[in-house]
């Protein structure tokens, strides 16, 4: 079953088109992973998809509803955690996590319980009363998706998640997103190839706005004719230069 | 209950920002001490307690649109509005969630200035009740207006724009320093259609128990208000669709 279907799906601003009549097909409970270098356009899709901006041209079915006739109806299926860490930095991570509980209306029970649950999931224990603002990047990063998560969504959209972080708060955020495998779908868009390549159950390259090539990193490799993950991305980014 | 949870929010982003308080708070009550005390030296009518306190009022109000606009345009460059641009929270919550929690702080301002007066010498009558509630248009107004300022620009332009040339503007056009008879033509003309002298007059006619002379400053005041609100709007949901 598809949890997310784009259909020509087009970006322009100006004289620059961010993403050319994209096609694709994202099934749920997958994990799939939008890789690209700079300016491919991965991040304008996301906007699209989870309705921060309006397509050009084209149309997209999030959950059975379409971006641009039932937006509303497209945002109570979806969490995103942006690119940049999306959270309040004067106020406590407990008091980030009650504010998106409030915002989705949930009582004060429920509340209680998600950040219960939640921080334990992300580990946030220990860190529940200091200030978001002075928590490591790591760490926010943490607090970013657990706030995406707090609507129950079916839908994930991680953009750059591990983006400026050292290796080893890489490693541990990985390990908090495969945790939620196979739980939710999952959007992640990432420039590095590692990242795609240990946590994607499909990946889809993408350069200039267009999507290049989609598939399983065994399959990508097979059409690059090569059994490195790295050498598949630049064989199938250049020839689409040529 | 989505706009009371992102009001809260918004206080205690103001209330925890400690620059926000000595400036917000503290300044307006260092100006009224020190003039009090020109006063007692040198006296001047301008800066007789009853006069002076509800004009520093008035310019008091000036930080809440400082407060606003730094609010909303930390909130666009932190991309928590995007994050919150994804959750049911619809046009309305985000404009009343940014400047409802703001409008107790102006009044609590304007209050505290008041109360700090009395032991200066402010004459002490219900009258301050009044001056207090009738605030509330133009602190609509400054807050608006950082709305529409933080919808705008960025972080570091609102700290120029709204923290000195705005505070510099309600000062000089608002007759609370000087009177703006005394520099006359154009400035005068200038200082008459913009709310702030406007604002300043209601207050102390207000204060003084003169309603019918607080009526006639009443309409400039109210009407930028609704003006400069409804611009707002226009200009936080324009940017609220480019996102």
């Amino acid at each position: 079953m598809q949890a997310i279907r784009t259909i020509e799906l087009v970006k322009r601003y100006k004289n620059l088109t961010a993403v050319d009549k994209l096609n694709l097909e994202i099934r749920q409970g997958e994990l799939f992973s939008m890789l690209g270098v700079n300016g491919a356009g991965k991040t304008t899709t996301v906007k699209m998809l989870s309705c921060l901006t309006k397509p050009t041209d084209g149309d997209a079915i999030v959950g059975g509803h379409s971006i641009i006739k039932e937006p509303e109806l497209v945002k109570r299926l979806i969490g995103v955690s942006p690119q940049e860490t999306a959270v309040a930095l004067n106020l406590s991570v407990e008091e980030n996590l009650k504010l998106i509980c409030g915002i989705h209306g949930f009582p004060k029970e429920k509340t209680k319980a998600k950040i219960r649950e939640l921080s334990g999931q992300f580990d946030l224990g220990a860190v529940l009363q200091r200030k978001a603002g002075k928590l490591s990047g790591g760490f926010k990063r943490r607090v970013s998706i657990a706030m995406a998560l707090i609507s129950e969504p079916e839908i994930l959209f991680l953009d750059e998640p591990t983006l400026g972080l050292d290796v080893i708060a890489r490693h541990d955020l990985w390990d908090v997103i495969r945790s939620l495998k196979g739980k939710i779908t999952i959007i992640l868009t990432t420039h590095y190839m590692e990242e795609a390549e240990n946590l994607s159950d499909r990946i889809g390259i993408m350069k200039e706005g267009r999507l290049l090539s989609v598939g399983t990193v065994e399959e990508l490799n097979v059409a690059a004719g090569t059994n490195d993950f790295e050498t598949a991305f630049v064989s199938i980014v250049k020839e689409a230069a040529v | 209950m989505r706009i009371i949870t992102f009001a809260k929010r918004c206080a205690k982003e103001i209330l925890r920002d400690p620059i926000n308080l000595g400036f917000g708070l503290g300044f307006p009550l260092v100006l009224l001490l020190l003039l009090s005390s020109m006063q007692a030296n040198i006296p001047v009518s301008l800066f007789e307690i009853d006069t002076l306190t509800p004009g520093i009022t008035v310019f008091g109000l000036s930080f809440m649109t400082l407060f606003s606009a730094t609010l909303i345009a930390k909130d666009r460059e932190s991309a928590l509005l995007q994050r919150l641009y994804a959750t049911p929270l619809t046009g309305v919550d985000f404009i009343l969630g940014y400047m409802l929690p703001i409008l107790p702080i102006a009044l609590g301002q304007t209050a505290i200035c008041y109360l700090v007066a009395i032991p200066l010498g402010l004459t002490a009558s219900v009258n301050i009740v009044y001056a207090i509630i009738g605030i509330i248009p133009m602190a609509i107004f400054n807050i608006a207006l950082g709305l529409l300022c933080g919808s705008v620009f960025g972080v570091k332009q609102v700290g120029g724009i709204c923290g000195a040339l705005l505070t510099n503007l309600s000062a000089w056009l608002s007759g609370v320093w000087f009177d703006l008879n005394l520099v006359g033509g154009i400035f005068e003309k200038i200082a008459h259609a913009l709310p702030f002298v406007h604002a300043v007059e209601m207050e102390k006619a207000l204060f003084s128990g003169n309603f019918e002379a607080a009526a006639l400053h009443f309409l400039p005041v109210i009407l930028y208000s609704v003006v400069t609100t409804a611009a707002a709007c226009f200009c936080f949901l324009g940017q609220m669709k480019k996102q």
